[in-house]
């Protein structure tokens, strides 16, 4: 069971409590109406899912009920870092672990003939 | 003729447990859900006579109430019935948001020495003393429903239960008082 952190309750938490709530800093155009259906397309259905590390909002729904941001690695599903909603895009924390040393399928799936 | 206005609590009559967990409904409660503005906090404090905590997974009791903290804004009230919360909050006289949900909600008292091991049955927080101290509370999830779970004493608990799901949650407590009684 992954144990997620969440910075309202700064506690670890199983994921059992959590939900995921969708990519991260998006800022919803302050002019909505005047921009075009491409541009609305855009901000409202494009995703860059990413593989790798990437930004998400997660919801702490059965415990404080609070929205915040994680960066996750979608290949190790390892969180990396939660903080609190609002705050900017944070850059990682230096860490000695490398998320290359982590083997799995989409690690060699480029090497299959 | 039959009283049309008697009332039963969802759990009346349920009873259970094994030689090392006890269940029993708890009585009914009143409850209020409130949230407020941290600079609210205090009138709302003054007015309900009992200091609202501010830090996470803490309650607070005084006066025969009871204040859970549920999130950075929100509250789980529970005083005795009559106790009138709905109009105290509302002569603090600070925006605030309260609802009567007395009758939503009802309760689960666990106790004994396997309480805390048949609320893990369901329940994925840790609850040692270390990590979950008397009057550590949290809304936590328990089987396939959501609880507010709060510690009473070091080998009992309360599990605050929508009215709806109390069946089944009383049900999984008692598979899990079977199971820590092992």
């Amino acid at each position: 069971m992954l144990l997620i952190h969440c910075p309202y309750c700064e506690e670890d938490r199983s994921e059992l409590e959590f939900r995921w709530a969708g990519e991260a800093h998006i800022a919803r155009p302050e002019n909505i109406a005047a921009i075009s259906d491409e541009e609305f397309a855009e901000y409202f259905f494009l995703r860059n899912n990413e593989k790798g590390l990437t930004y998400e909002r997660w919801r702490h729904i059965h415990g404080c009920g609070r929205f915040f941001n994680a960066a996750r690695d979608t290949v190790s599903d390892r969180f990396l870092m939660t903080y609190k909603a609002g705050l900017p895009k944070q850059a990682l924390p230096e860490t000695g672990a490398s998320e290359k040393t982590v083997e799995t399928y989409e690690a060699t799936e480029g090497d299959a003939r | 003729m039959v009283d049309p206005v008697i009332r039963s609590l969802p759990l009346s009559g349920s009873y259970g447990g094994s030689s090392a967990v006890r269940l029993e409904a708890a009585p009914p409660a009143e409850r209020l859900s409130l949230r407020a503005r941290p600079e609210d906090v205090a009138a709302l404090s003054g007015a309900l006579g009992l200091d609202l905590p501010v830090k996470p997974k803490t309650s607070a009791s005084a006066n025969g109430r009871m204040a859970l903290w549920l999130g950075p804004d929100e509250w789980l009230v529970i005083g005795e019935e009559g106790a009138g919360l709905m109009q105290e909050a509302t002569n603090s006289g600070v925006t605030h948001s309260a609802v009567d949900i007395s009758h939503r909600n009802t309760a689960i008292l666990v106790s004994g020495p396997g309480a805390a091991a048949a609320i893990n049955t369901g329940c994925p927080q840790d609850l040692s003393l270390a990590v979950f101290p008397v009057g550590a509370c949290s809304r936590t999830v328990f089987g396939k429903v959501e609880i507010v779970l709060l510690r009473t004493a070091v080998d009992a608990f309360r599990v605050e239960i929508w009215r709806s799901f109390s069946d089944y949650a009383f049900g999984l407590l008692s598979e899990g008082a079977r199971d820590a009684a092992f």
